[in-house]
């Protein structure tokens, strides 16, 4: 294995890059945009050989960094990536680039803050990907909060101190059970390592606790329902940026730790409780897919649709259990619920870039606003209405795959957990669509409509990247699949034996 | 009772604090009231000769195996050392704050840098006391001298308050432990720290000894203001002139665990099953009732008062997790004690002539007004909070974890679920600081110097993740070598 320290580069480069911003002040902008830019974009390539040289038939952890931290707390500063977080971190550089870029001319007001603040972000997404140490993941889960809190608070809408504050509380109150979770496994095993964790025996009534701990943690960060109302707020008042970011990459935080703490540690509690997570899943899809068609606000929209299309990668992650049982095609549905992530990603920036888009030029995110924008901006009503199709689960993209593949895994479980699933076809498609056809076609609305611009180099740059990988990932997505592959029969492995 | 020459030697830093005291109280007299730069300056060297003089014993292979002088009444020990090192350093940021704070209210008198040497005194014997009686002289050296700086301010009628509340109560305070103390002699036959943890598990009864512990305890709990003996804390930190408050904030804190190791740990060890119901309520009191008030404050002093309270219930919960526990609380306190004090440095820094900055509407804005500030007070409150990746959150760990050690869940848990709580309130400054518009334009009119050392102080928050081993090793070492 190479020894050159790959990760840590990934997660300093970004970190000691705000500090220079920082230093660099308010005075001089271009020089901050320059720096930011070309930081993200060097994380971005340096992400690239993670991809290259990932061995992809091995389950093990990879580009391993393992050097004490605090030794008298048993804390190691231990970095590594498998098949199920590597794609996640390419995910967030990739992502990273587009976002500081859509960033360009949007903030005014203190640049370099957003850009340090973003940076900072950007390392602390990337750190809990890499973790390996649970409390080196905590640590980077939790300060991941603060510069979200302050690029919500500071750059975001009229309301955005209480959709920041909602925000922070939610997540940090989640995460403090799971501080605790972690406190006491490490009290019985003695280590933080997480694959060592996955090894403890516990019996069920412990793992019942511990799951709980975890699933609000988590279950708040993906949003699931009951606790998904911090995420309408927080994507609605934060600055565009702000919401990519959100959406594309903090989100699958959520799912990612289901899938490296919940169920490797605590397998059986989580075959049990498997059928009330997919419940919540399918109220998820089929209930907030009908609240997203009734949002007059084209943000809320989108945010309520990336709640239930996160619904299925709940779905497919816990739908595994019912396979385990089953003998049925397990990897289908949790390589399903990483597609869908990582298609997630790419849709959901796509689609808030796009709102922003129009924001930047109109001020107003209603959808009643709008109408006929087709007529002044044509390239731009394009790309709207293709990420709109994947969204709504179009064959041929992205967003088809992996819900494709959670409902066909579900359809092995129960017919009626494919039935309700899959009618968020019906719902996507309706909800997507109709606020295309509000938006986009029709007569040119008024004055404001008719005086659009379309969209400049940049933006149309941005939205073709981003239309190039949705479309990639829609044709072919034998990569992706191949890379987590053994990564995610290793995990069924880990949950198809019983730890009691 | 012979005292040799070759005694001196291990006690020369608190001769040179004394001596330094004495210069400066001198100089004073002299120097002009508008300029105090020579007095600073003094004050400074004499603090960094101190501590140079305690870690020369520490270098090279040489260790210091502890030293009980002027027949037991003093020891220097490694854990002694320890904390007097952190003192220093303490007392380093707190004498170029307070330069600030007087030069802005015009108020310079060579007394206060004297009164805080003489309470650095008091502190450094108070780290050193093997002897009750000398623990106690210690502690009322450095009560006199705060009293006195508290009242500092002579003309304002809250810090006259102030002095006379703390005075009083903390005269009580002095009263109990000086009972408590008498019937631990009448039980033991001895003040003598080593003796009295010799004779105290060979106790037929120790009825009179228990009484005594918990008359000592009081005195201790209201040294540190822990809850329920908290009440002088909030109107003290407020009243008090802020580079005071600054003062009895941080470095006596500091003096204070030391105190309570020696007379807990060191002393009393034997009597733990009677003192851990004692050290748990007030931990629990002072975590609740710190974080609850701290919601409601709107004066930063007050809230910092109270945020003060909640932080010494956590250090007094690292009491109850053994030799382990002690360390925890160690480190606990030496970070606490570098929070707290570039907290009070930070509303310094922000007021200016005839303004103080001592509320919490004052930072309204301040990421507009100055960005770099803002982002070092939103170090030190998220470290104050306990957020990671900064170093509060690593002394809180620390302190749970060797609390969960011992058994203690449904602590811990109060513990986590109240530092949750306690979260909110110091979101509310950082909201405050970046979210709201400010209300006036004043620059920031503070010295490059105090500038750069505030920034440092802030910046270690971050830094000091670095460090984090082997500040704990000591404080591990400290507690072993005892």
């Amino acid at each position: 294995m190479n020894t050159w320290s790959l990760l840590s580069l990934l997660i300093w480069l970004p970190i000691i890059a705000a500090f220079v911003i920082l230093a660099l002040g308010p005075q001089r902008e271009g020089l901050v945009k320059m720096f930011a830019m070309l930081t993200s974009i060097v994380t971005l390539l340096l992400s690239i050989p993670l991809w290259q040289y990932f061995d992809s038939s091995s389950a093990g952890m990879q580009f391993v960094e393992n050097i004490a931290w605090i030794p008298s707390l048993n804390i190691n500063y231990h970095l590594g990536v498998d098949g199920i977080a590597m794609p996640l971190v390419v995910l967030t550089t990739f992502i990273s680039v587009l976002t500081v870029l859509s960033a360009w001319r949007v903030i005014k007001k203190n640049v370099h803050q957003f850009m340090a603040a973003f940076l900072m972000l950007e390392a602390m997404m990337i750190g809990v990907f890499c973790a390996q140490d649970a409390m080196l993941f905590y640590v980077f889960f939790e300060a991941m909060l603060i510069p979200m809190f302050l690029i919500i608070g500071i750059w975001g809408g009229p309301n955005r101190v209480y959709a920041t504050l909602k925000f922070f509380i939610y997540t940090f109150f989640g995460s403090v059970f799971m501080l605790i979770a972690l406190i006491y496994l490490y009290m019985k095993g003695g280590t933080w390592n997480i694959a060592e964790m996955a090894l403890l025996p516990l019996t069920m009534k412990e793992q019942f606790w511990i799951f709980w701990a975890f699933f609000l943690a988590f279950a708040v960060k993906i949003p699931m329902f009951p606790v998904h109302t911090w995420l309408p707020d927080a994507h609605v008042e934060a600055p565009t940026a702000g919401s990519v970011v959100l959406a594309a990459i903090m989100l699958k935080i959520g799912g990612y730790g289901f899938l490296r703490f919940s169920l490797p540690i605590t397998p059986d509690a989580s075959s049990e409780m498997a059928s009330i997570v997919i419940g919540l899943s399918l109220i998820a899809i089929v209930y907030i897919g009908l609240i997203a068609m009734v949002q007059k606000d084209m943000k809320k929209l989108i945010a309520y649709s990336s709640i239930s299309h996160m619904g299925f990668v709940t779905l497919g992650i816990f739908i595994a259990f019912a396979l385990v049982l089953k003998n049925g095609d397990t990897n289908m549905a949790l390589e399903g619920a990483m597609v869908q992530m990582v298609s997630h990603g790419f849709i959901s920036a796509a689609l808030f870039l796009c709102v922003g888009v129009l924001y930047d030029r109109m001020h107003t995110r209603m959808i009643r606003d709008y109408g006929g924008v087709i007529n002044t901006m044509p390239l731009f009503g394009a790309f709207f209405v293709f990420f709109a199709m994947s969204n709504a689960g179009l064959p041929g993209t992205s967003g088809f795959v992996g819900e494709f593949m959670v409902i066909l895994s579900s359809f092995q479980a129960n017919f009626w957990f494919a039935f309700l699933a899959a009618l968020t076809l019906i719902f996507g498609a309706a909800y997507s669509l109709w606020m295309v056809k509000r938006v986009i076609f029709g007569e040119v609305k008024n004055e404001a409509v008719s005086q659009l611009t379309d969209i400049s180099k940049r933006e149309t740059f941005i939205l073709a990247v981003l239309a190039v990988a949705v479309l990639f990932l829609g044709v072919y997505p034998e990569p992706l699949i191949d890379v987590m592959r053994v990564s995610v029969e290793h995990l069924i492995e880990q949950i198809s034996v019983s730890k009691v | 009772m012979n005292i040799t020459w070759s005694e001196l030697t291990p006690i020369i830093p608190e001769l040179i604090i004394l001596a330094t005291a004495c210069i400066v109280l001198i100089l004073g007299l002299f120097s002009k009231s508008e300029n105090g730069g020579l007095l600073v300056l003094t004050s400074i060297t004499g603090v960094v000769f101190a501590a140079i003089a305690t870690a020369k014993s520490h270098m090279g292979t040489y260790e210091l195996v502890p030293q009980v002088l002027f027949n037991g009444n003093f020891i220097r020990d490694y854990m002694g050392d320890i904390l007097k090192i952190a003192v220093y350093f303490v007392m380093l940021f707190v004498f170029i704050y307070s330069k600030q704070y007087l030069r802005n209210k015009s108020n310079f008198k060579g007394e206060f840098f004297a009164l805080m040497l003489f309470g650095l005194l008091g502190i450094m014997i108070m780290i050193s006391g093997y002897n009750y009686i000398t623990l106690y002289l210690g502690l009322e050296l450095l009560a006199l001298s705060s009293y006195a700086l508290v009242a500092y301010d002579r003309d304002n009628k809250l810090s006259n308050e102030a002095a006379m509340k703390y005075f009083v109560l903390g005269a009580i305070a002095s009263g109990m432990l000086l009972y408590g103390m008498s019937m631990v002699y009448g039980a033991v036959g001895s003040l003598q720290v080593d003796q009295i943890a010799m004779n105290v598990t060979n106790l037929q009864d120790n009825m009179l000894m228990v009484f005594g512990l918990v008359f000592v305890m009081v005195g201790v709990a209201f040294k540190l203001g822990a809850a329920p003996f908290h009440m002088w804390v909030p109107d003290v930190y407020h009243g008090a002139p802020t580079a005071t408050t600054l003062f009895i904030s941080s470095a006596p804190k500091i003096a204070a665990f030391a105190f309570a190791i020696r007379i807990l740990a060191q002393s009393l060890e034997g009597l733990f099953d009677n003192w851990q119901h004692i050290i748990a309520v007030m931990a629990m009191l002072s975590i609740v009732i710190g974080n609850l008030f701290a919601l409601q404050q709107t004066s930063i002093k007050r809230l910092f008062a109270y945020s003060t309270i909640s932080h010494i219930g956590f250090m007094l919960l690292g009491f109850l997790g053994g030799s382990e526990g002690y360390a925890a609380s160690m480190f606990y306190i030496i970070t606490y004690a570098l929070m707290s004090v570039a907290g009070f440095g930070m509303i310094i820094v922000l007021s200016c002539k005839g303004f103080e900055a001592d509320n919490i509407s004052d930072f309204k804005g301040l990421n507009q007004r100055n960005g770099w500030f803002a982002f070092m007070m939103l170090l030190i409150i998220a470290s104050m909070a306990g957020f990671p990746p900064l170093v509060g959150f690593f002394s809180k760990l620390y302190v749970l974890k060797a609390v969960v050690d011992q058994g203690y869940y449904i602590l811990a848990g109060i513990a986590v679920v109240f530092a949750v709580i306690g979260s909110f309130y110091y979101l509310k400054i950082i909201k405050t600081m970046y979210f709201d518009d400010s209300e006036s334009d004043q620059e920031i009119t503070a010295g490059f110097d105090v500038k750069s050392i505030l920034s440092i102080n802030s910046l270690l928050q971050l830094g000091l993740l670095l460090f984090i081993p082997s500040i704990i090793s000591y404080c591990i070492k400290a507690i072993e070598s005892l």
